[in-house]
């Protein structure tokens, strides 16, 4: 993959879209510009990453680990709620999930 | 005399305590004094702790009733950002996190109160560990106590330069590509990255999770093996916690102090690490060491680790991929900011809004580029790629200790730079790491130590060493020889050479004139 990386406005805005970030046309733009830079320098893991070659995701090799399943201590409603934006009695208050256009 | 308590190690304060010589509640109260002198000038604290005295206090009072205690109780320790705390707003140097104050403690969090260590505040870092300066820290940078024009590296910046400005003796910190290592490069400090799973998580903001892990900073190799002992060992809240008993660092590093002699240990110089891109006199002073190892009866192998070529390159895919995924939980539903955009909007607009506004701009670039490479079409080309480039670097690892006990190199190519000097260029700032990064990938555990002062600009350079995944204690051992080595070179401390020492010791010795 030694052809150029870029990434244009309109993928950009797309990948917020994905991420939930509501970037200003000024951040979009520059991002653009910035992440084509990135991906240039980033996208030559490609060279040495031939398919005999294994994917390592965890650097120490560890089985599934459970624990007994005995209920223990956990928050209390209120100890949850506590950094809550905005609650409605024991419950996080958020707002309509559907648009109306929805 | 408090001039004199904050000047000292944890070691010796630990000394002191222990003999009855002064009480924690003095020793808190010299270095609470130290804070509000100088941190309007350094800013390595977030938050001061209004409840530091009164945990003085106990330890006091534990300590008075004659109970065994730990040899650090008493002793003041600094907490990064990134971990939560029941008592403290815990904001990982985000907006969005503002004043945030976690209904838990983070397991290294509560072994340090178990200690009964004094807890006295949070340290400023780079937002969610994201940077190599602590300019993307939303509350403002810290300055280095070597020179307030320059970085004190990051993420961990707040902790480095809080124990390098005799603010505290010993921080935490957490290390995904190099935030403790490099941190403790610029400002002449120590700092460790444990094994990955050698330190609980619990509680720790996730950055990127494969690569995340929890040190020590300290002035000194035997400070922070001591911190090391505290927060060490297996937690079952951490389902990547490793279930092993460790030795005594402590004891590995007092060991290492008595040495004297690197006999019989093979220190392997990586020829990857080193050369083009690294300042001279960082070079120059990594020469000397490595004549100084020899002399002491190290034997130097130069090994190679080709891969470790494209380690940047892997960093800086598999972190954002991960930290993309771990910052959803950032959706102005549980805790943290809520933004409502103008005339209201589905959870979803107010969730994007919140980002927006709550996110800084180095954040939204990783979240964004990590968003990227794990989409369809690209994912196999880019993550894909990168996790095979970390078991390539693995296995250059497992070669090299084949030929080496321990791996030895600079920590940053680089002495601190300047404010605003790599701000918007974001790939120059991502070099920082190039000789922390590897570690990180494989999981294996690497210390960070003062080598001396860079001939061209006066400021501090760093040491790395590194070793096989579990064998931490031989960093302790080996890096506190090559400390106690330097340092009788030098005629003392690195740090006691900076501004901020030498102005330390003439106060003290002014004071002594007096009496």
């Amino acid at each position: 993959m030694s052809e150029s990386h870029s990434l244009d406005s309109e993928q950009v805005a797309h990948l917020a879209e994905l991420a939930r970030i509501a970037l200003t046309e000024d951040e979009i733009k520059k991002l653009s510009g910035e992440l084509s830079v990135i991906i240039d320098a980033i996208a030559k893991v490609s060279e040495v990453a031939t398919p005999d070659v294994p994917a390592t995701s965890h650097p120490i090799a560890l089985q599934n680990v459970f624990r007994p399943d005995v209920p223990g201590k956990t928050l209390t409603v209120e100890q949850a709620l506590s950094g809550a934006p905005e609650r409605e009695g024991d419950r996080f208050k958020v707002s309509a999930i559907l648009g109306e256009e929805q | 005399m408090a001039e004199e308590l904050v000047a000292l190690s944890a070691a010796e304060l630990s000394e002191k305590l222990q003999s009855k010589e002064v009480s924690s509640v003095e020793v808190t109260q010299a270095h609470l004094d130290r804070i509000a002198e100088v941190d309007s000038q350094v800013h390595a604290f977030l938050h001061v702790s209004a409840d530091a005295l009164k945990a003085a206090g106990e330890a006091d009072g534990a300590r008075k009733l004659g109970a065994k205690l730990n040899p650090l109780a008493g002793v003041p320790v600094a907490i990064k950002d990134v971990l939560c705390t029941s008592d403290m707003p815990s904001t990982a140097g985000s907006r969005i996190l503002e004043g945030w104050i976690p209904p838990y403690d983070a397991t290294v969090v509560a072994r340090l109160r178990k200690a009964r260590m004094v807890p006295i505040g949070k340290t400023n870092m780079d937002e969610f560990a994201m940077g190599s300066s602590t300019e993307h820290s939303a509350y403002g940078s810290t300055r280095n106590p070597w020179d307030f024009e320059r970085i004190p590296g990051g993420s961990g910046g707040g902790s480095a330069a809080a124990v390098a400005a005799f603010e505290v003796p010993l921080a935490l910190g957490s290390d995904t590509g190099g935030s403790i290592r490099q941190p403790a490069a610029v400002t002449g400090t120590v700092g460790m990255k444990p094994t990955y799973g050698g330190v609980s998580r619990y509680g720790a903001i996730a950055l990127a999770s494969s690569l995340d892990q929890i040190g020590p900073v300290a002035r000194t190799v035997l400070d922070a093996a001591l911190l090391h002992d505290v927060i060490g060992g297996h937690d079952p809240r951490d389902s990547t916690s490793l279930t092993e008993d460790w030795p005594s660092f402590a004891e590995a590093a007092k060991a290492g102090i008595a040495a004297g002699s690197l006999k019989g240990v093979r220190l392997g110089v990586v020829r990857e690490l080193g050369g083009e891109g690294f300042q001279t006199g960082v070079s120059a002073r990594f020469q000397e060491v490595i004549e100084l190892a020899s002399k002491a009866g190290a034997e130097i192998v130069e090994v190679s680790a080709p891969s470790f070529s494209y380690a940047i390159a892997a960093y800086y895919l598999i972190l954002p991929a991960e930290a993309s995924s771990n910052l959803a939980k950032f959706d102005s539903v549980r805790f943290g900011l809520r933004v409502n955009p103008p005339g209201g909007g589905t959870v979803e607009q107010v969730m994007a809004a919140t980002r927006e506004a709550g996110f800084g701009p180095e954040v939204k670039r990783r979240i964004i580029l990590g968003t990227y490479a794990l989409s369809a079409g690209y994912y196999d080309a880019y993550y894909g790629s990168a996790q095979k480039v970390r078991t390539l670097v693995q296995r250059d690892f497992a070669s090299a200790f084949e030929k080496a006990d321990l791996l030895i190199s600079p920590s940053a190519p680089t002495t601190a730079f300047k404010f605003g000097e790599k701000l918007e260029d974001p790939l120059a700032m991502y070099l920082n790491d190039v000789a922390t990064i590897p570690a990180n990938l494989a999981g294996v555990p690497g210390l960070g130590l003062p080598m001396g002062l860079a001939a061209e600009d006066g400021l501090p350079a760093g040491l790395q060493l590194m070793a096989p995944a579990r064998q931490d204690a031989k960093l302790y051992s080996v890096g506190a020889t090559l400390e106690t080595l330097l340092e009788a070179n030098w005629g003392g401390s690195l740090l006691a050479r900076s501004p901020m020492g030498k102005a330390l010791r003439a106060t003290e010795s002014e004071k002594g004139a007096q009496s």
